[in-house]
Parts: structure tokens; sequence; C-alpha cells
């Protein structure tokens, strides 16, 4: 996958099924504060990036974790490792 | 004590998805009975059942509200967004009072086995997602609707077979008519799903009329061959007096007597006893006399041995004054948890509209069943006093009586 099919998918799922306003997905937005993540809705993410994506997220991962683009490098990065695996 | 009004009803059945759908359909004895043959597929001997449309939540309610919804609470919260609307009760009012919630639920089989085949397939529980366990307790009804309308008052599922939705408004009497409540939603849920029923099939529990679907559900006929589930939620929104009339609120009926009793006999078969426990129950603790109620609201599913203990308990008690009595299940099917709560809807829309829904497929009587004044046709009757009768498995039993307000 390119990162822009990536970015594609990542914007896709986030709109559909955690109902965000795509106006408001921007690389530097805070992904926490513009999805009104609490602690139930890091479950569903993990879920929705597993079937988009087929890798299981790490609790931890979300730490390092803050923008958008931080999400979709390392969606990337995790997807081309899955590739080249 | 307080006395206890409805002040509002909803429903979503196979019969419509709001009040005047449904009215209509008990009106012209139209069935909601279907052949799915998916069922047949999956190896069930009866493929008949009521047919329940899903309802579409995404715009009514956010995702977070949704996630955790499993089919009995999609079902309940519909009906009581009606219930509300009905009542009057706006969210403010909501917000100012402890609003209660008992409602009946006995099942989420569908929710509970789609989750485990997750964690089978995947190996991982993260994967359910954050809304499993909402969706796989049985007070998944409970849980959302009290979160959804930010209720404050008493909060719990109640579990009696198919006597739930009965029990949950006789509860929720007790609860205002003693004071600790003013304001409770009761009502009854059951999932449709094909995981649902698979085990009360397996009992040949079922009608296989499955050539004639519509004429399969026919309580107290002699020719009844099994039930037919169903499902969907009904809810009643029960209030005292007091609080009713300080709001200016219309007032549907007025529940008046709630009997119970349990067989203490086998687990699946009905019993005479017990049930003449449970109607002579609500009859003294309503404080009227038997000649006094103008139609039975049987619980009747169609069964071979249950509508005869049935008819032979209602007519121990009621023999003497012919009361009418029909089984509305003949056009539903047995909504099961559900339908202690929507027979009360059904027989308040009757009270409101001035008829007695017919006993569809009532065609010959058996011998017991040609001692009761069976409704066959629509009836226009002015109703006064209705009894409803529900009964469930382990022999739990529950009667209901409502009373028009003056």
């Amino acid at each position: 996958m390119t990162e822009a099919e990536i970015i594609k998918t990542v914007n896709n799922f986030l709109v559909e099924e955690f109902e965000v306003d795509e106006a408001k997905i921007t690389p530097d937005a805070n992904l926490r504060e513009t999805l009104e993540l609490d602690s139930l809705d890091y479950v569903d993410l993990v879920v929705v990036i597993e079937s988009n994506f087929g890798f299981k997220v790490k609790g931890e991962d979300f730490t390092t974790i803050h923008t958008f683009q931080n999400f979709y490098d390392y969606c990337y990065k995790k997807v081309q490792e899955k590739e080249v695996a | 004590m307080n006395r206890v009004v409805i002040t509002g009803i909803g429903a979503w059945s196979c019969l419509g998805k709001s009040l005047d759908e449904i009215k209509n359909s008990l009106f012209a004895g139209k069935s909601g009975i279907v052949l799915d043959q998916s069922r047949k597929e999956m190896g069930y001997r009866s493929g008949l059942t009521g047919f329940v449309e899903r309802p579409q939540l995404k715009g009514l309610l956010d995702r977070r509200q949704r996630v955790g919804m499993a089919e009995p609470a999609e079902y309940a919260y519909m009906a009581t967004l009606e219930a509300f609307k009905v009542a009057g009760m706006d969210q403010d009012f909501i917000d100012a009072n402890e609003v209660g919630i008992i409602y009946g639920n006995d099942s989420v089989a569908g929710a509970t086995i789609e989750a485990n085949d997750i964690v089978r397939a995947k190996k991982d529980t993260t994967l359910l997602g954050s809304g499993a366990i909402f969706q796989t307790m049985t007070c998944t009804a409970t849980m959302n609707l009290s979160t959804i309308f930010r209720l404050k008052g008493i909060n719990y599922t109640l579990g009696a077979a198919c006597a739930s939705g009965s029990h949950s408004i006789g509860m929720g009497y007790l609860m205002i008519k003693w004071g600790l409540q003013q304001q409770v939603v009761c009502g009854g849920t059951q999932e449709v799903n094909n995981y649902t029923f698979g085990a009360f099939d397996g009992l040949s529990a079922f009608s296989i009329r499955e050539n004639d679907p519509t004429k399969a559900s026919r309580p107290f006929d002699r020719d009844r061959d099994g039930l037919i589930p169903s499902g969907g939620a009904a809810t009643v929104i029960l209030e005292s007096l007091e609080s009713a009339q300080k709001r200016g609120a219309t007032i549907l009926a007025e529940v008046i007597g709630y009997g119970f009793s349990s067989n203490g006999e086998h687990i699946s078969n009905s019993s005479v006893g017990g049930q003449t426990r449970s109607l002579a129950m609500a009859l003294k603790e309503a404080g009227i006399d038997a000649k006094e109620v103008d139609y039975i609201n049987a619980h009747a599913t169609s069964t071979p041995g249950g509508d005869k203990v049935e008819a032979q308990a209602i007519y121990n008690l009621f023999g003497a004054h012919n009361t009418p009595v029909s089984s509305t299940k003949s056009m539903t099917g047995h909504e099961c948890w559900m339908a202690g709560a929507s027979e009360i809807v059904y027989s308040t829309l009757m009270m409101q509209n001035n008829f007695i829904a017919p006993n569809i497929n009532f065609e010959n009587p058996d011998e017991d069943s040609a001692r009761l004044n069976i409704v066959a046709e629509t009836r226009e009757a002015s109703l006064g006093t209705v009894l409803s009768n529900s009964f469930g498995f382990g022999g739990t039993n529950s009667t209901l009586i409502i009373k028009k307000f003056s």
C-alpha cells in the first residue's frame, strides 16, 4: 500500500466507523481530541485497524501517536513491515 | 399507597413499527408470521417466525451509544422512544426526575454467539471491540436505555422466561404503589435472530404448519400444533397518578392489579393450580369480582398442552361470566420475553379504540376452549377492565389487570 492509500483508508474508516466530520481531519490535528476518544474507543480503534490493515496495535503504541500524521505514519510503517515479512 | 397509571406506550413488533400500524393490524386480524428459509438451512425443525425489521439507529444515536446495543436493546430503544413521546416526557423532564427502568429480557444469544465466534476465529479477545460486553449481558436493554435517556431511578432487567415483560410491569407497579418511585419505564424485549430459538425449536414446541404461515398460530383451536417464535419490544411507562396529574399528562389506563405465583412443579409444563392462583391474586389485589372483567388477553401460545391448561384456569374463575377471551399471539406469534408487555400495549390500544382484537384461526374448539367465550372475529366493545395473562418456563405466572381511568 502506498502512503496515499493508507491515508485514504484511515480517513474512510474514521468517517464511517467513528463518524468524525471529514473537514476536521487534518495532518496536524490532535487525534484523541478530534475523535473525542475515551478508553473504550481505543479498543474499537484496535479492531478497525486490524480489520483494515491486518495488524494488531499494542496499547503502548498509542502513547507516541498524537496527530493524524503520526497515526498515518504509524500505520504505513506497520503495513510496510507486514508486507516485507 | 399511590394509584398507578399508564401514561406512555410504544412497541416495535411484527404487527407494526408504530402504535398506529399495530392498532390497524390488531383491528384487521393481520398476521405477522412468515416462513424463514434460513432457519431450515440451520437445522430448525420449524422455519416459522414473526417477521420483525431491525431498526436503523445510525442517525438517531451516535456511535458510542450504538456499539453496546444488541438486538434486544435496539428494539427496546425504538419502543421506548415512542412511549416517551406518547407520555409527553421530554429529556428536560427526565433529567429533573428520578425516572426508573425495569425491563424484561432473558437472552442475548445472537450477540453472545457472534462474539464467541470472533474469539474462536481471531484468538484475541481485544478484537471483540468495546461493545461486546454491553451487548452480551442480558441487561443490554436497561444498561443502554438508562445511559441514553440518562435515567436516574431504579435500574434493572427482569428475567422470568415468557412472563418477563409482565412481571416487569408488575414490579414497576409495586415500586410506584409503595411510593419508592414516581415514574418507571417498564417493558419487555425479545431478539429474533436465528441463534435465539434453536434450543426451543429442539423441544418440538413450534408449529410445523409451514405451508400456511399466517394460519399456523391458532391458540385454543382444536388443530393447533405448536407456537411460532416472534419478538421485538414493547414499553409501558408507569407513573403515579399524582405525578401524571401534576404535569397534565393524558392517562391511558390505570393498573389496578398484579397477581403472581410459581407452580412449584414441572419445568416446562403449565399448571391449572398455579395459573388459577395468579389470576385469583390479581382479582383480589385489584379488589374486583371476576364479573367486572370485560376482556381477557390470554397467554395462549398455540401449544396443545399450554392452551388446554390456561382454558381450564380461566374457566375456573370466569366460566360463570362468559368473559370474552382472545390471544393476540394468533397474530404475533409468541413474543416470549416481550409478550407480557406487548400484550398490555395491545390491550391498551383495544381499550382506547373500543374493540377486541380477534383470536384469528380459531375455527374449531377443543373440549376446554369450547367452554370459553373465544372472540374469533374483531368485535366492537367498550372495555372498562382488561386482564392479561403471562406464563413462563419454570412455572412462573403473572397476571395484570388494567382499567380505563376515571
